[in-house]
């Protein structure tokens, strides 16, 4: 059995390769328990002496069958497990779930809650770019980043637990709007944390950017032209980095984006140096996206009319929102019933993890955890 | 065509009574019957027999644009059905065409990017699998979606010479679905074991069914329940 895994190593493997390795050819094994592989992620590299010439990613540890609970609850009750997928962005799952599920019923969530949406996943975003910095940064070496970034992530997560009461699976929206009126001081908390956070991004910046040794690890690393990450299907930041402007945020607005302004960043090479510059720009930019909301939050309705039994026409739908790792999709198809007949959730992850062999070919053991990092991949999602 | 991001959305029925469930399938609030059938109008095709009794605004309408117009002219019988759920644009073709369909759909259509593929199981059905392809296009801003009908044991063409995204994704298709795309380079199972029994997103593999015989073997407990 061993020897026939090894023709699904390289994409290239012929059979002349199928049974013997070359002389200087040899199998490791990373993970699935590896600090550096961001959960359960298990990763077997053929290499070259140090130089990685193949690899496959093994997934599937964290396997919970997402997509069967949702056929056997009804839409209501299927909304938390989806928290539970990308579990350091659950408000962004929710968003997109709630949001697929209104266009299934052709409603429309109130303008207040769409605003409030927006602060909250915007806050996410950060949140969960926050928590890949430090991680990524710690997997490269530099220790001192992730206690910064987790103090900020902190501050986010309070936000969230006032709000909600929950700090990581929130299930903070619901189907038709909001289950919860802002609390008093929200916008206060908010523009708070966006005060501070100007300069915080700053900060992160000085212990990286011109870092020597952070630059050296990333500028070169993993590089993916713009062809390849469309061929692969990448989207969110990684993509963005291989100088592709585009997000779904502007593509096809969804929640309260279309009033707000902000810049897509985009990177030129695709490395991983790209990378990190675009998710920190991203971060300014939800900073900004979340000043401009606080502004003017509407008065009104936070939920719209939908009845507590939800019965979606039958037909299907797909909506996809710009989640902070990519295109969060959901395919949803409704038969009638208070059950979704069917829900595919199309993971950024998983789909980005896909491109991971081709960034890694023809680099050291030690850019292997770096490209890890860089694609920023949660195995909640990736397994579902 | 798809969903058209740009487009306000449209405006909020008075939502009411809809989720209490009324019997009828395109049962929503009345009030906007225009709505939905305006977008399929312009094209030149015959109009076909729709909707026009039906007070309730009509989710799924026949769809005749230009890109279905072209792609009908090209394929003929590979169009099997060209139609709008909820303003998004649904094409379904022939099982065994779907390869040089999607690379027209590529190439010709400018539909870079499959951000999706998957597949729904309607066990009822004489062909009982829907595989169902999430087209997107870059320079065009658009959504397509592409259905092709499969049998048990049918062979579905593979696209991973399209667009290599599709490897991963269809393996996942096999190892829900069971699935057998032709033509892929390594088609095993993705999230599943690889000797589990059994392809779980099928609907007669109920909720609580699982491979007892492997949770025993490898897990040496007798139910993972």
């Amino acid at each position: 059995m061993e020897a026939e895994r090894e023709t699904t190593l390289s994409s290239e493997a012929t059979t002349e390769n199928k049974t013997l390795l070359g002389a200087d050819e040899l199998i490791i094994n990373m993970g699935p328990q590896h600090p550096s592989t961001h959960g359960v992620l298990r990763v077997k590299l053929k290499l070259d002496g140090e130089r990685v010439i193949g690899s496959e990613c093994i997934i599937g540890y964290l396997h919970r069958g997402v997509e069967k609970i949702g056929e056997n609850r009804t839409y209501q009750q299927f909304a938390p497990y989806v928290d539970r997928m990308d579990y350091v962005a659950a408000v962004s799952n929710g968003l997109g779930y709630c949001e697929a599920i209104e266009k299934l019923l052709v409603v429309e969530a109130p303008p207040r809650a769409r605003v409030i949406r927006t602060i909250l996943t915007e806050l996410q975003r950060i949140a969960s770019h926050l928590l890949w910095l430090g991680t990524h940064a710690l997997d490269i070496g530099a220790l001192t980043p992730l206690f910064y970034c987790m103090r900020e992530r902190e501050e986010i997560l309070k936000i969230f637990e006032k709000y909600c009461g929950a700090r990581l699976t929130t299930h903070a929206f619901r189907i038709g709007g909001l289950q919860y009126e802002a609390y008093d001081t929200l916008e206060k908390d908010v523009e708070r944390f966006c005060k501070d956070f100007e300069s915080r991004v700053a900060e992160y910046e000085t212990l990286l950017t011109q870092n020597r040794i952070w630059i050296g690890r990333t500028k070169g690393v993993g590089i993916l032209t713009a062809e390849d990450a469309i061929a692969f299907g990448v989207t969110g930041p990684v993509l963005r980095a291989s100088g592709v402007k585009w997000d779904l945020r502007k593509a096809a607005p969804y929640a309260a984006y279309d009033q707000y302004k902000f810049e897509i960043p985009v990177g030129t090479t695709g490395d991983t140096y790209d990378r990190y510059l675009v998710r920190m720009e991203e971060m300014r930019q939800s900073r900004l996206i979340c000043l401009q909301a606080i502004e003017n939050i509407p008065a009104g309705p936070i939920l719209a009319k939908v009845g507590k039994v939800l019965k979606p026409p039958p037909g299907e739908v797909y909506h996809a929102i710009e989640a902070p790792k990519g295109e969060l999709g959901y395919y949803v198809v409704s038969d009638g019933t208070v059950q979704p007949y069917r829900v595919r959730i199309r993971p950024p992850s998983f789909i980005n993890l896909q491109a991971f062999d081709r960034m890694v070919r023809g680099h050291l053991v030690a850019d292997v955890v770096a490209i890890i990092g860089t694609i920023d991949i949660v195995l909640g999602e990736v397994d579902r | 065509m798809a969903d058209e991001p740009r487009e306000p959305k449209p405006p909020q029925p008075p939502p009411g009574e809809k989720p209490a469930g009324s019997p009828s399938p395109t049962a929503t609030p009345p009030a906007k019957p225009a709505d939905a059938s305006a977008p399929a109008a312009p094209a030149a095709k015959p109009a076909p027999p729709a909707a026009p009794p039906k007070p309730p605004v009509v989710l799924q309408t026949p769809l005749n644009n230009e890109l279905v117009a072209r792609l009908r002219a090209k394929f003929e019988a590979g169009i099997v059905e060209a139609m709008e759920d909820r303003k998004q644009a649904i094409v379904t073709v022939e099982r065994a065409r779907l390869g040089e369909i999607a690379l027209h759909l590529r190439d010709e259509e400018k539909f870079d990017m499959l951000s999706d593929l998957t597949a729904v199981d309607w066990p009822k059905r004489e062909k009982r699998f829907d595989v169902v392809l999430n087209l997107y296009s870059f320079p065009k801003n658009e959504r397509l979606r592409v259905k092709a009908w499969a049998a048990d044991g049918e062979e579905v063409p593979s696209l991973t010479g399209v667009w290599p995204v599709a490897n991963w994704l269809e393996r996942e298709a096999f190892d829900m679905f069971g699935i057998v795309f032709a033509g892929h380079p390594g088609l095993t199972r993705i999230l599943l074991p690889e000797e589990w029994q059994g392809h779980p997103l099928r609907k007669d593999y109920d909720i609580l069914q699982q491979d007892t015989a492997w949770v025993r073997e490898n897990l040496g407990i007798e139910s993972g329940q």
